[in-house]
């Protein structure tokens, strides 16, 4: 595409996405705020798994790391909106550099076992440690946020949704920034040859350990943005479905391409919550069919694929 | 000193023998993962829905609840170790495709088919737990340590070990073993060799998919069927693959010894860390020694 073109769309999406309280009924909002929230999430998935070749299964810890942070924040200290945010924000980054020092020294399919593995940790952390996070029944009655501090809580779902906006664009950019800026170049470097990075000289620890704590931190702020909403949290939030959701978001959008992730998370969220529960509950089911027919289908996503080219007629063959 | 440690051995002794036999158990189950690891390269996250597949089977053979005569435990075993192979075959035969795709895309792959296999034994066996007696005959106890203790968890320490023993022979000894070793080094050169590499794989998959389905029915009367049991086994072949050292046989071996006791002797005796044990166990591991135990290859390979 155009570079014009794509900032057009782009400048309209954001415009529609504004839009919408303005439109549609308070549900419709509702349910966009939870997709922006996973749609996040994906997006700091995909800084790993697309441009830094780092493939993590258990993405949903940083994320259940931000979002009992952040409810604990809301529900003990102030509710003012930024407050529980940065919290979360800090806490996800932590928990990622902290187990990340253990996880970055791997890689392939040792890299995927260990995420797995620690995410499970911090699942089970979660279930047990009743005293901080209420065990299995987690942790509810997490007060409406506020827009100023002491102030009044937020009871439109629609100025929610801005907010949950608001902070998605943020994180956005700063995930587009970090893949175009030197640090996204020689992460590309990486996941393309990191012997070839390491020869000429580059760090390829703290390269990896940096990118594991960015993608950790804004995956935190989007257990926020899930609190924020669901103004509850339980284990099941960083269980095992929470990290697979966000990798089928991002293989189904197309890995290194964010704005696919973020279609992606619309899609699995759509199929999963939407389709499942009107097929009797069979939501694993279908999220299960969906992950192998992307793999098989759509290699490189929707954002990957040249839709274009598939659908141009094949040239004639010469007739000998 | 010596009376502290006799006195540790009768307190904890019988713990200990039930960690042995859960270790046995991993053992059983860990092994495919790790060879078809060390084969392949693939991280195969369907071996725990294949472990419930075999798990299901003793469910679906059980019946009314009553207890099975020996013979048809045994049966039971059998079936699900055909049943495991046949799916084992499958799953190596979906996987090849994307092969050459880098290990993101088998995950995912594995990881489909395992939610698609596990709902399908959800909607087929419902969500309760359904418990597995043991067979009759083995389904009384023995007195170990001044404590009665159920036979049947003997029956599998011994039945387990055997297998254990079994497939260190073949792995180790045999023919056949020798090539899977050496693909786990290098498949290349077994491939450059003349050696039909496709069906060294398949045969691989599917012998450690029969262990697994196999771990079910024997498992089975230890750790009951329940939807959500797949990721707990999987969980755990992981750790102790991940302790092991990758592709190693003898290195799963130790490692499921170790966090069978871990499992029990740490649940017993500190039930307060008891989940995180596990875990630590694995992060010590990795920090002190990543390719694992008893792991040849680099971890970073």
């Amino acid at each position: 595409m155009k570079p014009k073109l794509s900032s057009a769309l782009a400048v309209l999406s954001v415009l529609l996405l504004v839009a919408v309280p303005l439109v549609f009924p308070a549900d419709i909002a509702n349910t966009l705020s939870r997709v922006l929230a996973l749609a996040l999430l994906a997006v700091s998935l995909d800084l790993l798994v697309g441009v830094s070749g780092m493939p993590s299964l258990g993405h949903a810890a940083p994320f259940g790391v931000g979002a009992y942070a952040a409810a604990l924040v809301a529900r003990d200290t102030t509710s003012f909106a930024p407050v529980p945010l940065l919290v979360a924000v800090v806490a996800g980054g932590l928990f990622a550099l902290l187990t990340g020092v253990l996880m970055v020294r791997t890689k392939g399919t040792y890299f995927l076992m260990l995420t797995l593995a620690i995410a499970e940790l911090a699942h089970v952390l979660a279930q047990r440690w009743e005293g901080l996070t209420g065990g299995t029944n987690g942790l509810y009655g997490i007060p409406s946020l506020t827009l100023a501090p002491g102030g009044e809580p937020v009871t439109l779902a629609g100025v929610r949704y801005w907010w949950i906006l608001l902070i998605f664009l943020i994180g956005f950019a700063i995930v587009w920034w970090t893949s175009r800026s030197m640090l996204g170049r020689s992460l590309r470097g990486l996941r393309d040859n990191e012997e070839r990075m390491a020869s000429i000289g580059y760090s390829t620890f703290w390269l990896k350990l940096a990118v594991y704590g960015i993608a950790g931190g804004v995956a935190g702020a989007a257990g926020s943005l899930w609190v924020a909403q669901n103004r509850f949290v339980s284990p099941e939030d960083l269980a095992f479905e929470v990290s697979a959701m966000a990798l089928l978001a991002v293989v189904v959008g197309g890995r290194g391409r964010l704005w696919g992730a973020v279609l992606g998370a619309a899609l699995v969220t759509i199929v999963r919550d939407d389709i499942g529960a009107s097929l009797g509950g069979r939501g694993p089911l279908l999220l299960g069919l969906v992950f192998i027919a992307a793999v098989y289908l759509l290699p490189h996503g929707f954002a990957g694929t040249n839709w274009r080219q598939l659908f141009t007629r094949r040239p004639q063959e010469d007739k000998a | 000193m010596t009376a502290l440690t006799a006195n540790f051995i009768t307190d904890n002794g019988v713990t200990m023998i039930d960690g042995l036999a859960t270790g046995v158990l991993l053992f059983v189950i860990a092994l495919g993962l790790s060879l078809v690891f060390g084969v392949m390269d693939v991280l195969n996250l369907a071996h725990g829905a294949i472990y419930l597949l075999g798990a299901y089977v003793a469910v679906a053979l059980l019946g009314g609840g009553t207890k099975m005569t020996l013979l048809a435990f045994g049966g039971a075993v059998l079936l699900a170790a055909i049943i495991g192979g046949f799916s084992g075959w499958g799953l190596s035969a979906m996987v090849r495709p994307v092969a050459h795709r880098g290990h993101l895309d088998q995950a995912l792959l594995t990881l489909g088919i395992a939610l698609v296999v596990s709902d399908l034994v959800a909607m087929k066996f419902g969500n309760d737990v359904r418990s597995i007696p043991a067979p009759a005959g083995l389904d009384g106890s023995a007195t170990i340590f001044g404590q009665s203790y159920p036979v049947y968890r003997l029956v599998v320490i011994v039945v387990g070990g055997l297998l254990a023993v079994g497939a260190l022979y073949v792995i180790e000894r045999t023919r056949v073993g020798s090539l899977v070793r050496a693909s786990v080094v290098d498949p290349q050169m077994v491939s450059a060799l003349g050696v039909d590499t496709k069906r060294l794989v398949t045969g691989v998959f599917a012998a450690g998919a029969a262990l697994a389905a196999a771990g079910g029915v024997i498992g089975g009367p230890i750790l009951s069927a329940y939807p959500g049991l797949d990721n707990r086994v999987l969980l755990l072949g992981l750790v102790v693959v991940v302790i092991g050292g990758l592709g190693s046989v003898s290195g799963a071996l130790v490692g499921a010894l170790v966090i069978g006791q871990i499992e029990t002797l740490g649940v017993s005796l500190l039930p307060d860390h008891a989940s995180f044990l596990v875990f630590g166990a694995m992060g010590l591991v990795l920090l002190l020694r990543p390719q694992g135990l008893l792991g040849k290859k680099e971890a970073t390979a």
